[in-house]
């Protein structure tokens, strides 16, 4: 057993422990900080497969700006605590039925897709660095890329238009 | 696989090194705020520990030592001793990736003066530093204390938006070098500085990177008059000196970063001839950088908190945006 294969299995402990510990925490921080270590896990991940961008992309994107957005709504809501009483009832067995029919999915594939698991060819040695990404978007995925950008800037224009004041209705107060 | 032990020992060396400078230059960084902010007010300033006042920082810490550890009742214990340790962290690791020289001959061995050389080192430092927001952020939640809580909350929203601005700063040298890799930024300030290409993106590094780090006029999460120290009012002891590490360790490590991308980082004259003078440049321009951070708490008041938000998301970020365009459509015209 080679070294890497020990990180992998310690990281993938770390990962679904993490991923448990955000299931089953009862407070909404506490859930929160278990997602970000399980990304940081993830980012680690992509480390050992040599991507490097892709493990930076994670920590900043991920763990760094959209957890702390998470954190900052708990905490401005003060929602830590889940309520015991909380009716929810019609969502347990709809997740159970969703999580087996993702279960049964992932296992078709598996047990009949055996060509899935062949070793893959080990990647270029440029791959992951950021140069090659950056010219892999703006040749071959420039049309996604650009979809992707005019997507998130609807999502921009979107969230300014909900927060705009409407001038009319509070006219005179400022 | 052959492992190269005299390797492993050189980095684990110049890591410890690291470490070390860091801690120590976090002691004397106190003092010589203290020191420069009495001489740019008139006063004296501490003088009465050691000649001159020098042994200041080491009194100081003794004390620090020997204060009660206070947790209050109703505070989220783990979270709370967390909190510390992760403001600290990611200052101490920040500047792995920050080249302190050229490869010098250490006993006939060639030693390259870096820790860490890797393609993605900008994207590693914008990352460590979305990290560093969550120290604040937990110290805040987990005291149970509303003025902490307000100051926590501030500095996850001041944080978040002048990481924007930082970002889009560090895009015009990058732009310049055509790299991500910090050492081949610096080699290509060989003969001029970044900061003559880009005086507007240093400027705005410099504000948003004041802001990153919470210094005056931007210390906001802190705020003594109106949140009573704001995030760190329930520490005490070691707990509250390790934020206090962490500030001052973020803002040499904040101006390591700005040296290496706008002020040629080790670079200066005779370096080429005799590597060994560039951590002493480097050093020298950390100094200034810090000096000039001082000059300003020492000068400025802070701002009010929606007139910091305004600033940061209606001025900075459009001169950033403004500033990457400028300079993409100048490199391409050049064709440089």
């Amino acid at each position: 057993m080679n070294g890497e294969l020990i990180l992998f299995f310690v990281l993938a402990a770390v990962a679904i422990g993490a991923a448990l510990g955000m299931l089953f925490s009862r407070n909404a921080v506490y859930s929160a900080l278990f997602l970000i270590l399980n990304f940081a896990t993830v980012a680690v991940f992509f480390l050992l497969l040599g991507a490097p961008f892709i493990a930076m992309a994670q920590v900043t994107v991920y763990a760094g700006a959209i957890m702390v957005l998470f954190l900052f709504v708990i905490m401005l809501l003060g929602a830590e605590q889940i309520q015991h009483q909380a009716r929810r009832g019609w969502q347990r067995p709809l997740a159970m039925l969703l999580t087996l029919a993702l279960l049964a999915e992932s296992a078709y594939l598996i047990f009949t897709r055996s060509d899935l698991l062949t070793v893959l060819e080990p990647a270029a040695s440029d791959y992951g660095n950021p140069q090659a990404i950056g010219m892999l978007l703006f040749t071959e995925y420039l049309l996604p890329f650009e979809v992707t950008s005019i997507l998130l800037l609807a999502a921009m224009v979107g969230a300014i238009v909900l927060v705009k004041e409407d001038r009319k209705k509070s006219g005179g107060q400022k | 696989m052959l492992v190269d032990w005299a390797l492993v020992l050189e980095w684990v060396i110049k890591s410890i090194l690291l470490v070390f400078i860091l801690l120590t230059g976090f002691a004397y960084t106190t003092f010589y705020e203290r020191k420069l902010a009495a001489l740019i007010q008139l006063r004296i300033g501490p003088n009465r520990a050691g000649p001159g006042g020098w042994l200041q920082p080491a009194a100081d810490g003794v004390k620090l030592i020997f204060k009660e550890e206070f947790t209050p009742a109703q505070a989220y214990k783990f979270v709370f001793v967390l909190a510390p340790i992760i403001t600290v962290v990611p200052a101490l690791v920040i500047m792995a990736v920050v080249p302190w020289g050229d490869v010098v001959n250490i006993f006939g061995r060639m030693v390259p003066l870096h820790i860490a050389d890797i393609n993605v080192a900008v994207l590693y430092i914008l990352s460590v530093a979305s990290v560093s927001v969550y120290g604040i952020v937990l110290a805040g939640w987990a005291s149970n204390n509303k003025y902490s809580m307000l100051g926590g909350l501030r500095s996850s929203a001041q944080m978040l938006s002048y990481e924007l601005a930082l970002g889009l700063a560090f895009i015009g040298p990058i732009l310049l070098a055509g790299s991500m890799s910090l050492t081949e930024i610096i080699d290509a300030q060989r003969n001029i500085w970044y900061i003559v290409y880009q005086p507007l993106g240093a400027v705005i590094f410099y504000i948003a990177m004041l802001a990153e780090v919470n210094r005056a006029p931007f210390d906001m999460p802190e705020a003594e008059q109106e949140l009573t120290a704001g995030y760190h009012t329930e520490y005490s002891g070691m707990k509250f000196s390790l934020f206090f590490m962490g500030e001052y360790i973020k803002m040499a490590a904040v101006s390591g970063i700005f040296a290496a991308l706008f002020l040629g980082g080790y670079r200066g004259p005779f370096v080429d001839e005799l590597p060994a003078l560039g951590p002493l440049y480097f050093f020298l321009k950390i100094v200034a950088s810090l000096g000039v951070m001082i000059w300003i708490r020492a000068t400025m008041p802070r701002l009010r908190y929606d007139r910091l938000m305004a600033f940061g998301w209606k001025v900075l970020l459009p001169l950033a945006l403004f500033n990457v365009l400028i300079t993409a459509v100048v490199i391409v015209a050049l064709g440089l």
